[in-house]
């Protein structure tokens, strides 16, 4: 294994002290892992908490800031944090209005997040769940924990950060994010696996010519391996599988191709350039679109496919200006 | 004859924690196979944290009720992803059950069994979803179906009962956590959630059987 670290038990708290000189206007608590604003919430704005395991950066430490969200709690790596810690957070960004928990569809997220949001209701706090489910590699059945959260988080907090950041209330706030949930599908395909530090070897092994079909974004292997082809026929299969699922609509889609963390911006312009012309040929209008590493799995190679219907308020709450280290404009 | 006490409830922590730094490797290359590879890592820092806890509670003078339910508070707060709520309120629910200075196997048998339907209502696992919950309910059974011996007979075959429960998860397709996204890949993988809950059935055995040179 060849990484920048000092030492792989002290991964994630390493890279939170790079984050704090990074970004002065961002508070960094290293005993609890817990980054929010440098800033008090506003009096009377929702608070927003996301988190999860780390090694998926930018999310979701990135993403705090003007426009986004007020916490990001950094678990292990690939793993949940723990719910004092994320209590910890929505006491810290409570500012009378209520806290919305952005939380990603995996079992231990889930479970530790209810956790800490018993705990507050307890504190006599009101917390509202989001859920991000958009991974179609999932079927969501009995015989799965559900879809997986990936790709459409970034979107969730995105429009949900916007709508706190103009005033709505706690319901408003969740709504938002859970409608974007409900009109955002994904899919990704990995061409390499992933190393976490603390293994220290990939998690698991592909041939020259082979790829991991439906991957999740915690290095574990996909729905299915297969062989490597032409980028234009694997961007085609990847949109048959979002399209499949996402809701029809006249609306047209925000689109979001994520490296998974080891793949060149160029291969994901190459890839970008396929969703363009095959969205086009299929009928389906791009109104916006992002292109970079957004939502990785530390240094697998590969990338996701994140299409969200939006209509015209999800618009203007993408347009809203934001200020995090990850996401700015306006 | 031996009942659960708070020195007792302590060796037990002691020989999990031992016996999760001992198969650390293991679990997290169970846990690879079919999830992320961290199952060892996750229950090793958790056990270390309890290790600290544990004595700090012996010295306190508590009670082996109380006493799990803070170990298992411990590991909520210091395992994170899914195993840590999982087993953390697995042990709270089975301290919660137990009172006064020690139990006896039916008492134990009992707090085992509200350990497990707490760990059952959490996870939402039945028995079949290649989970901890294959390796955890026949230890339950086992052991109360030995409520009328010793501690240790019980505890002895609540360890068998719950490795046969763990191979017997290898042909299973997943249902739950991480490995369910795998669908049909998943089997032919033993899952680390019933192999680590395996070792710690274990560990009670072993810490309520004396050793040849005691």
């Amino acid at each position: 294994m060849k990484k920048f670290l000092d030492d792989a038990d002290t991964a994630v708290a390493d890279a939170l002290a790079g984050l704090a000189f990074a970004r002065p206007d961002l508070k960094v608590d290293q005993e609890l892992r817990i980054v929010t604003r440098a800033g008090a919430v506003r009096p009377g704005k929702v608070g927003l908490v996301s988190g999860g395991g780390s090694g998926h950066e930018p999310l979701h430490s990135g993403y705090v800031g003007t426009g986004m969200l007020d916490a990001a709690c950094a678990g292990e790596i690939f793993s949940s944090p723990t719910p004092d810690r994320i209590l910890a957070a929505t006491k810290a960004v409570s500012a009378g209005a209520g806290v919305v928990h952005i939380v990603k569809n995996y079992t231990g997220d889930n479970l530790n997040f209810d956790m800490a949001a018993e705990l507050a209701r307890d504190e006599g706090l009101e917390v509202e769940k989001v859920l991000v489910d958009d991974d179609v590699a999932v079927r969501d059945s009995t015989w799965t924990a559900g879809r997986r959260g990936t790709g459409a988080t970034v979107i969730v907090e995105k429009a949900a950060g916007a709508r706190a950041e103009e005033g709505g209330d706690l319901k408003a706030v969740a709504d938002i994010g859970r409608r974007v949930n409900a009109a955002s599908r994904s899919f990704a395909v990995a061409l390499g696996a992933c190393t976490t530090p603390a293994a220290g070897r990939p998690g698991f092994e592909l041939a020259e010519d082979e790829i991991e079909i439906g991957v999740g974004i915690h290095g574990e292997p996909g729905r299915a391996r297969g062989p490597m082809r032409p980028a234009r026929a694997l961007v085609a299969d990847m949109l048959d599988a979002v399209l499949e699922e996402l809701p029809a609509s006249d609306d047209p889609v925000i689109a979001l191709v994520s490296g998974l963390g080891a793949t060149p911006l160029l291969e994901l312009y190459v890839v970008y350039r396929h969703v363009a012309e095959e969205l086009d040929r299929r009928g389906v209008r791009i109104a916006r679109n992002l292109v970079g590493n957004y939502v990785t799995s530390l240094d697998m190679a590969g990338a996701s496919i994140t299409l969200c219907r939006a209509d015209a308020e999800l618009l203007r709450l993408w347009d809203a200006p934001v200020d995090t280290p990850a996401l700015r404009w306006g | 004859m031996r009942d659960l006490d708070t020195a007792a409830a302590l060796s037990w922590m002691r020989a999990a924690a031992a016996a999760i730094a001992a198969h650390e490797a293991e679990l997290s290359a169970l846990d690879a196979a079919i999830g992320d590879g961290d199952h060892g890592a996750n229950l090793r820092r958790g056990f270390s944290a309890v290790a600290v806890t544990a004595e700090q509670l012996v010295a306190d003078g508590v009670q082996p009720g109380p006493f799990l339910v803070e170990v298992g508070g411990t590991l909520i707060s210091s395992v994170g992803g899914a195993a840590g709520p999982l087993y953390g309120t697995a042990l709270r629910s089975a301290g919660k059950a137990l009172s006064g200075p020690a139990a006896d196997t039916a008492a134990v048998g009992a707090a085992l069994r509200a350990g497990l339907d707490a760990l059952c209502r959490l996870g939402g696992a039945q028995v079949g979803d290649k989970t901890m919950v294959d390796a955890f309910a026949p230890a339950v059974g086992a052991f109360q179906s030995a409520a009328d011996q010793d501690l240790a007979t019980a505890a002895l075959r609540a360890a068998a009962a719950a490795e046969e429960g763990m191979r017997a998860t290898t042909p299973l397709r997943a249902r739950k956590g991480r490995a369910s996204y795998l669908g049909e890949r998943s089997i032919g993988h033993q899952d680390p959630g019933a192999t680590s809950t395996a070792l710690m059935f274990r560990a009670l055995a072993e810490s309520l059987t004396p050793s040849p040179a005691e």
